[in-house]
Parts: structure tokens; sequence; C-alpha cells
């Protein structure tokens, strides 16, 4: 048992290399999902990747025999060519045509299950860094409550540190989404969903919208900045030291419909996240923020 | 449709299943009913997940007085007895006897509605419309989504003495009077469902 | 006064290309006038269509609506890719785009793919199952007035009002109206409930046809797999679509009556539309595509001149698939925050489904596999099926892989996934089912050489058009926006896409002209078998007569009509001819339509009297239609003797 699961998974990381080198090869940089710069992204890959060939395969022997089929039975024009009208059931290959689907079903089963547990939750012993993320109409306010700072339509983060992303919206849904560094989660009024994301190397990495709220959806764009731990660290000592106070009356304007540009803020108001000037509480959540 | 229509016939089957039209009609009937029961499923899916979001509005049990709706109950429990036994005087073909059961049903049903509009103003008098929370919203959606279905059973039960009156007891007439009955049978499910799921368990918790 | 032609007129449907459009339609409708009176053809149009209770009359009345709902919703997506051609393009903006992309799905699933099911249904299985007519002939043409008058409510609203602009499965809060003022998500969510109470009867009326007026004979185990994917489709219609009517009323209760629903305030509660909505939308998936698979599965067996391989198999899968769709509706938002528990549960139901697909998928081969395969339109349509739909069901199960769906949903990824399934089975199927099917509506043949340029463009077309999508998504592309950067790798594949997707207009295009050309040049089919069919519609004349079967045929075996061909039992018996009974026409259901368009009608602008004054007329056609007698025309046997001597059916 443990052998023939041994020889998949290296099967499987072959194959996937392979894959990934075809692909890469083929494709530039552009394909943003294609080439994760954390583990997030790299582990969703990588199960891409593994249903990806299973698919392939799939794909490919139907695609031959049909083919084989369309060719070996197509009417000729003097008659000739096999026909065999009487056969039309067979109970072995029904059962043999149930049951390898279903193994290959139950081979992507288990890996889908064991990698949405695991990205659920913080990998054991290590901390994190907590960002608070509302979305608007049509821009993004990021905050961070151990630093007390507050940012518009871009976000730092120090790389190899998990970041727990706690998403609401004061607005229709969105998702907040950083194809680089994972998959997307929403960011809905009412609700704090968590997600958790990592850079594994510094860079830029742009995220979006990926649901549709309105006009200015399309503008829904912001920046991640992966910096090193230290710069990290003097980035926000400088917005704490050099910007200005998000205040209320701030906070509003940023609920008036429309985009806005990037800002820095050294405070918040404590009753910004998650509780908001729209007056809904967060009720029935699954998640419960700290 | 004819030959189909005559093998069909037999003395013993009940009056409204005579007819091979009349059968596919209370068949097409139950299958209308699977559809209303999905409905009602998720209104109570929808008031099940609403319950508790009350906002600045009331509470189930502050919203909620057993006494009334005691009388309602009954009310409507005993609308589908004497259904049932117009339905039964219909069988023995007895036409006043079905008509007076008949309007006995029809009574307790506006009597029904009449007493649940009273308290929904009263309601809306005490606490404010459904505009205050999700909660009150999916109250008065779901019980006034059985409500309605009351009213408009009991101008169904109306028509049916209409044309009781106008065409006495044919096959035809006696279909319509059957899958009458089946309908409000089924707001009388529906309404247990309701006492039990919206007012004894918001009453208690 | 100017405040009610602001609200008429908003500045949405004064753009000129709103404008534009409504110059054609008048045209066109001042032309339609014109020829219906020079030619005198208003009492034909009463007589023979608007108060028809035929359903083959009713289904080519449904197949008409399709395709004009196949040319709005194309028109519409047309426009969004010519806007995406090129980065930074300016030919839409943002609430433009919003609208057409709403239209666009709308119209494609509740008014192209819908009605066209319908069709098929309409014109097909009653023959099949060789009834005389549908279980309920008046609640047929209701539902047929009710979609009709549904279609044309929601095409009003770039006309006079504004269209819907939150998208086809219209999230709220979006649609809360301080976020969307203005009456077009009314549009969408009032005429969707009218077309939706015609769906459902529509529903009972297929599931009631099906199970009580078989052929004497035909069992359940022997009915064509058309049948069978109707009979389930029914089923899954009547259970699915109150969830949809429940989500749209309560959405309509939160704008129009001040309830708090789906609010962001007073505790609502956005998410439970979601829910609603899929706890429908799943199903509905499998409402459109299961009949694709019907008609394949006739179509491969016709064409094949083989019978269908693995019958029960088939018929298993159908269930199988049906009861399967109901417990798949999350993996339509993963990433809404259900948690690893629901998200895992979801995922590997979803996968399940791959198996009964897979299992039809080889069947249809299986089924080709020693046959003899004729390459006609609709054999082709079904030849390109099968790849496509096999690529669309690996990239769904993609989808379904929880952790790959973080980063497909909602990106091009999925979008070319549900196209390559929708386009791939659904239209692919309907198309078809339209060739096999039109000798039996018409009594002519749609012409082959056309239909074949006409299917090469689509289906060229339909792959340039999506495949690129495919990378899109991975390259980060989000479904429904309007506008993108520069720089981004998106601007080639949008390119070639938009290229694709006027190949498959020109292929819609080529198909019209190819329909007016064969109305033309009649190619009769005189035998009422064009084919060599195997089921029992083939077994009477093309057109079918009004009564449908002089005799009803007597059913010892799948593919009915094969098996009496070959036993040399053609023709009808004189003496067992006896007289049908037909109901009359009837003119209530259009009124009714009508009635419930004009509630409709005030209801989007809550003009409360108008809307009281269409359902005081519903509640009274009600009420008059169900005091009535019931009216039959009936055909003596006479008649029925000398009209199938005239079609020299009778046996000698």
């Amino acid at each position: 048992m443990h052998v023939c699961r041994g020889i998949c998974r290296r099967l499987v990381r072959w194959l996937s290399i392979a894959a990934t080198g075809v692909l890469a090869a083929g494709c530039g940089r552009q394909y943003v999902v294609l080439h994760p710069a954390g583990p997030v992204a790299a582990s969703e890959l990588h199960l891409i990747e593994t249903a990806s060939i299973a698919m392939g395969v799939v794909i490919l022997f139907v695609l031959g025999l049909f083919a084989v089929t369309v060719v070996r039975f197509r009417e000729r024009r003097d008659g000739s060519g096999p026909y065999a009208p009487a056969w039309n059931g067979s109970r072995r290959l029904e059962a043999l045509l149930f049951a390898v689907p279903l193994l290959i079903v139950a081979f992507l089963a288990v890996p889908t299950v064991s990698q949405t547990f695991a990205l659920d939750r913080l990998p054991p012993g290590r901390h994190d860094l907590v960002v608070d993320v509302t979305s608007f109409d049509y821009k993004w306010l990021f905050l961070y409550p151990r630093q007390r700072i507050a940012t518009v339509n871009y976000v730092d983060i120090p790389v190899h540190t998990p970041v727990l992303f706690e998403l609401t919206a004061d607005s229709p849904m969105n998702t907040f989404w950083v194809p680089q560094l994972g998959g997307m989660e929403y960011a809905m009024p009412g609700r704090v969903l968590p997600l958790y994301l990592e850079a594994g190397r510094s860079g830029a990495y742009a995220g979006r919208s990926a649901n549709f709220s309105g006009v200015g959806f399309a503008h829904m764009v912001f920046t991640v900045h992966a910096l090193s731990p230290g710069r990290f660290g003097r980035w926000a000592a400088a917005v704490r030291r050099i910007s200005p106070p998000l205040t209320m009356a701030g906070y509003r304007g940023l609920l008036a419909a429309g985009e806005a540009p990037r800002a820095s803020f050294s405070s918040y108001p404590p009753e910004a996240f998650p509780r908001t000037s729209h007056g809904f509480t967060l009720q029935g959540g699954m998640y419960e923020s700290r | 449709m004819i030959e189909a229509k005559q093998s069909r016939v037999q003395g013993q089957m009940p009056l409204e299943f005579r007819d091979e039209q009349d059968t596919l009609a209370i068949l097409g009937f139950w299958f209308f009913l699977g559809s209303d029961v999905v409905l009602f499923s998720c209104l109570f899916a929808v008031y099940a997940v609403f319950q508790s979001r009350v906002a600045a509005g009331p509470t189930p049990s502050q919203l909620i007085s057993l006494g009334p709706v005691l009388v309602e109950t009954v009310a409507l429990l005993t609308s589908s007895f004497t259904c049932g036994l117009a339905i039964a005087a219909m069988r023995r073909g007895r036409l006043r006897s079905l008509m007076a059961w008949l309007i006995v049903t029809m009574l307790l049903g506006a009597g029904f509605v009449g007493m649940e509009i009273h308290e929904f103003a009263a309601d809306v008098a005490a606490f404010g419309t459904w505009h205050q929370s999700g909660f009150l919203s999916a109250f008065f959606t779901l019980i006034g989504t059985h409500g309605g279905h009351v009213s408009f059973g009991v101008l169904w039960a109306a028509a049916l003495l209409l044309l009781l009156l106008r065409q006495g007891l044919t096959p035809r007439v006696a279909r319509k009077l059957y899958t009458f009955s089946l309908y409000w049978h089924f707001l009388d499910i529906v309404w247990v469902f309701i006492f039990t799921v919206v007012y004894l368990t918001g009453k208690i918790t | 006064m100017t405040n009610l032609m602001a609200q008429l007129f908003p500045p949405s449907v004064l753009r000129p290309m709103e404008l534009g459009a409504d110059v054609s339609i008048v045209f066109a409708a001042a032309a339609l006038l014109l020829i219906l009176t020079r030619r005198h053809l208003w009492g034909w149009l009463w007589r023979e269509w608007i108060t028809t209770v035929d359903h083959k009359k009713i289904g080519i009345m449904y197949l008409i609506a399709a395709m004009l709902g196949l040319f709005r919703g194309g028109v519409d997506a047309l426009l969004l890719r010519t806007q995406l051609a090129l980065p930074q393009n300016t030919f839409l903006g943002a609430e433009h785009y919003n609208e057409i992309f709403t239209t666009h799905g709308t119209i494609m699933v509740f008014f192209m793919a819908m009605p066209f099911i319908f069709a098929l249904f309409n014109i097909a299985i009653p023959l099949m199952i060789g009834a005389r007519d549908v279980a309920f002939p008046r609640l047929n043409a209701i539902s047929f007035w009710l979609f009709a008058f549904a279609f044309l409510l929601f095409n009003m609203s770039f006309v006079v009002g504004g269209s819907p602009n939150a998208g086809w499965t219209a999230y709220a809060p979006l649609t809360e109206l301080r976020f969307n003022p203005g009456v077009g998500e009314n549009y969408y969510l009032i005429a969707l409930q009218i077309s939706g109470i015609g769906t459902i009867a529509t529903g009972v009326n297929f599931l009631v046809t099906i199970l009580r007026l078989r052929a004497p004979g035909m069992a359940l185990m022997k009915m064509p797999l058309f049948a069978w994917s109707a009979l389930i489709t029914s089923s899954l219609i009547i259970f699915a679509f109150p969830a949809l009517t429940v989500a749209l009323a309560l959405t309509v209760l939160d704008r129009l009556f001040g309830a708090s629903f789906f609010t962001i305030g007073h505790a609502g509660m956005p998410m439970m539309y979601v829910n609603l909505f899929w706890i429908w939308g799943h199903p509905e998936v499998y409402i459109l595509v299961l009949p694709a698979f019907g008609i394949f599965s006739e179509v491969v067996a016709t064409f094949s001149r083989k019978a269908l391989f693995g019958y029960s198999a088939m018929v298993g899968s159908l269930l199988a698939i049906s009861l399967l769709s109901y417990g798949v509706w999350v993996h339509h938002f993963f990433t809404m925050g259900a948690g690893a528990v629901v998200n895992a549960f979801f995922g590997v139901s979803t996968m399940l489904i791959a198996i009964p697909t897979g299992v039809k998928v080889f069947n249809w081969i299986f089924t080709m596999w020693g046959g003899r395969i004729r390459m006609t339109c609709a054999m082709l349509w079904q030849l390109a099926f099968i790849p496509t739909f096999v690529v669309g069901g690996a990239t769904g199960v993609l989808l379904a892989v929880v952790p790959g769906d973080y980063q497909f949903h909602n990106s091009y990824f999925l979008v070319a996934h549900f196209h390559n399934v929708l386009i791939g089975g659904v239209v692919f199927g309907l198309f078809s089912g339209l060739y096999y099917w039109w000798p039996k509506m018409f009594g002519y043949m749609l012409n082959e050489r056309q239909g074949k340029w006409a299917f090469w463009f689509f289906l060229i077309g339909f792959w340039v058009t999506f495949f690129p999508q495919y990378l899109l998504g991975l390259e980060g592309m989000t479904r429904r926006i309007y506008i993108y950067p520069r720089g981004l790798g998106w601007s080639l594949p949008n390119l070639v896409s938009t290229l694709g997707a006027y190949a498959m207009g020109i292929g819609f295009v080529i198909l019209v002209y190819s329909i007016v050309y064969s109305m033309r040049h009649r190619e009769l089919d005189l035998t009422g078998d064009p084919w060599d069919g195997r089921t029992l519609e083939w077994s009477i004349p093309s057109p079918a007569p009004e009564y449908n079967f002089a005799v009803l045929p007597k059913v010892s075996s799948r593919d009915a009509w094969w098996a009496t061909k070959h036993a040399g039992a053609r023709g009808v018996a004189v003496d067992e001819i006896g007289p049908v009974a037909v109901p009359r026409n009837t003119g209530a259901p259009f009124m009714l339509g009508l009635c419930f368009f004009v509630a409709g009608f005030g209801a989007v602008f809550s003009w409360w009297p108008i809307a009281v004054a269409g359902l005081a007329g519903i509640l009274s056609l009600l009420v008059a239609g169900w005091l009535r007698e019931p009216d039959d025309h009936l055909f003596s046997a006479d008649e029925i003797r000398r009209s199938e001597a005239a079609l020299g059916r009778l046996k000698a």
C-alpha cells in the first residue's frame, strides 16, 4: 500500500513537473495562476496540475476512442465496412466504464478534501499577520489591527509570513483575489471571512475583485507588496509617523461610490471594522473574528 | 381520446375518477402540490435562517402571542375536518349536505384569514413594519404566503359553490371539489408546521 | 409629467444604440403589420396560431421565440466581445456593458434555451410516446403565452425604463434599491417570475403526459430516451423552480415593498439569495442539458442505424444525474466561507456527477461502434458535441477541486467552462434536434449543404472563442469587467476570442438563411420517415395531422417504429379508425398572458392601479375558464379515414 502510494506520488510529481515545464515554456509570466509566488498558490497549482493530468488522460482516451469509432464506422459510399447492429449492451464493459471513472474521482477526491482542510487553517507553529479588508464601491480598505495603520488600494505584507486576511464589505459583494499568492474569497457585507495567504518571495503582486459589484467593478484593483520583514517594519513605522489619521468622516467618504487613489493612514477609528456605518453587526457569521 | 375515455368508465370508481381527463387533472394537481411543498420548504428555510436576525426589531418571543394563534389553529383544523365531511357527502351524492359543509369550511377559512389579518395589523401597530428586520420580513412572508393560499382557497370554495348551483354534481365538478380538498388539507399540514416551527419554537426559545 | 418621462426614458434607453434598435424594431413591426394586413392574414394568425392548443403548433411558436432569443442574446454577445476585443476600448461604457452582459445571460438561459427545449418537447414528446396531445392542452397554451409575454416584458426594458444590470444571477445586495435604483431589475425579477409560472406548469404537464398518456404497451423501460429525459427534466422543473420563485419574490418584496431579506442593513442576509438562487440554479443546469442528452440519444441511434447502447444504464445515469444535481449547489460559491467540511462535501458530490455523465458519453460512442454513421447535419452536431462536452466536463471537474476553484472562480476559466458545456452540450443538442425534427414539424427538409456551412462556422468559431478564454482565466482575467489595461497579456487572447465570436455569428446567419432558403425551395418529406427513424413520430406523416395518430399504435418493444417497419406492418387498418376528440382553440391563454403582461408592467413601475387591473383580468379569466364546460372538436372516423387515405396511409 505504502509502496504503491509512493510510486503514485512520484509519478504524479514527475508528470506535474513535466506539465509545468511544458506550460511554463509555452506560457509567459502573464499566466499568473501558473506562476505562484507563495506556498498557498503553489499548493493550489499542484492540485490543479494533478487534476489536469488526470482529466487530460481522460480526454485523450475518449477522443481517441471517439476518433477511431467515427472513422471506422462511417458510412461508405459502396456500403462496405463493418456493421454489427445487434451489439447494444455489455454488462462487463458498462461495469468497467462505471468503475474507472469512479477510481479517477476517488483519486482526485482524496487530495481535494485534504487540501481543502489544510488551506483553511494556519500552518501549525507559525505566527501570522492580520489584515482586515473591507471592500467599498469601488475601492479596498486595509486595516492592520496590530500596527494600527490603514491603507487604501494597496497592502504591504512581510514575506515568509502567513497573512490572515479578514474580509468583509460595506458595499455589494466582491471577491479578494491575488492570483500569485493564492485563491480568492468573498468580501461580503455583514460577514467576516478568513483567507490565509503567504508570499514566498518579495515583489509586487496584482490583486483585483473577481465578483461583479457595479459600474466601477473593473477598477477594483489593488497591489500587494511583499517586503522583507525588516522593510515591512520600517514601512509600518513610517506610515504611523507621517500619514494622516483615518477619521470617521474620512471613512464615510470612502463609502461614497467612486474610485479612490492609493492612500495610507496612521490610525483608524475602532468602529471601522467589522461594524461599519451602514449599521450592520455581525450575526450568524461562520467565522469569529478576533 | 374517446375510446380511452370509454374504456376507463367504471361504475365503482368514485365520481371524480370516472373520466380519464379528470384523473389526469388530479395527478397533475398532486404534482403541483409537490411544487408548492418545495416553495414552502424554501420559505421555512429562509425563516429558520432569519429567526435570530432581529436587528432593532422584536424577537420571536416578543412578537408572538399564542392565544389568538390557538384559536386560528382550531378554526383551520376544524375546517379541514368539515372539508372532509363535504367530500364524504359528495361521495354519497348528497348535494345539500355537501354544500352546507363547504360553506362551513369556507366560513372557518375566512375567519382564519380575518384573524390573521387582525394579528398582523396589531403586530405592525405594536412593533412597526417588516422593514425593521430580516426576522420580521421572513415571519410575515412565510405566514402571509400561507394566509394568501388560504384566502385563495376561500375564493375557490365560493366558486365551487357557484359551480354546484349551476351544474350540479357532475364528474368534472366532483374532480374540482376533490382537488380543492387536497389543496385545503395541504394548507392544514403546512399550518401544523408553521404552528410548530414558528409559534411554539418561537415562544419557547 | 417630466418626472414620468424621466422614469420611462432614463438616459440609458436614449443611447444611440438603443434608439437604433428601437427604430429597427418599429420598422420590422410595421413591415410585419403591413404584410399581415395586405395579405389578410390576421384571421389566419388568430385562428391558426394565437388561439391554438395543438402541441405541435405551440412547439413551433416556442421555436420561433427561441430563435428570436438566440438572435438577441447573440447580438448582446457580439457587442460584449467587440468591447473586449482591444485593451482600453471605449466602444461600450461600464453601465452599457453591465446591462448587456446581464441581458445576454438572462436571455440565453430563460428565453433561448428554455423555449428551445420546450419547443422540442412539444413537437416530439407526444408523437414519440404515441399520444394525441399533452395531458392539458389549454394549460400548455397558457404556459406558452406566459412565457411569450414574459419575454416581451423583459425585452421592453431597453425601450422604456432601462435594462437590468446586475448580471443574470442578480446577486443581492447589488440589486438592493439603494445600489440599484431604477426599474431595470424589476423587469428581470417580474419577467422571470411570470415565465417561471409557465415553466412549472409545463413541468407538470409533461410529467403527467409521459406518465399517463403513453401508447398501449409502452412500458417506461420501452420509452425513447428523449421521453425519459423529458420526464426527468419535468420533475427537476417541478422541484427546483419554486426555489427561484422564492429568491425572486423575496427580492421583489425588498425592492418594491420595503422588506429586509437581502439588504445590507436591518439584519438582512444577502448570502441567502445566493443559496436560494443556486438551489434552483444547479438543477437548472441539468434541466437544460438533460433534454440535450435525450436528443443525442435519439440522433446517435438513428444515424448509426443501431439501437442505443446500454439503454438501462442510460436511463439510470439520467436518474443519477438528476438526483445528484440537488446536492451540488454550493460549488457555485466555494469561496463564500462555508468552511472546509461543507466545501469538501460539495466538491466530491460534484465530481461524482462526472461518473454517470461519463457512462453516457461512452454509451453514445458504443452506439456508434458497429453502426453505420451517416454524416447528416443532425449527426454532425452530435459528433461535435462529444469532444466538446468531454472537454467542458473535464474542466468542470477541475472547478470541483475546491482549492483549484479558489483560483478559477469568477475568472474567464469559469466563463469558458460554462459556455463549453452550455453551448457544447445544450446548444449543439438543440441544433441537432432542430435538424432532426424539422421535417416532422414542417413537412420539408432543411438544406443539408448550407447546414454544414453553418455547422463548421459555428463549431470552429466556438473553439476559437472559448479556448482563449481558458487561457485568460489562467492569466487572472475576471468575468464581467468591461475594460482592461495593456500589458497583462490579455490583449491577444481577447482579440482571438472576439474573432471566434464573429465566426459563430456568421454560423447563425447562415443557419437562418438556410431556414429561409429551405422554406422557399421546399424539399418535401413525403414518407414521414426521412431519416429511417426508430421511434413512433416517424410512423406518421410529416407534418403530423392534427389528431396525430389515426389509430393509437400498440407497442411491444423499444424503438417501436423500427420494429414495426421491419415486421412489414406499416399503414393504418381502416376498421380500427374511430372518432378523435381534440380540444377546441381558445383565445383565453393569450388573453391571460396579456393580463400577466399588464400586471407585470404595472408592477415594474410600481403603478399599482395598472397592476391591479392586470390581476383582476387574470382572476376573471381564470374563473371564466373554470366555469366553462370543456369544449372538444370531434374528428369523425370518416374524416380521419379520408385524410389518411389522401396521405396514402391506409393499409391496402
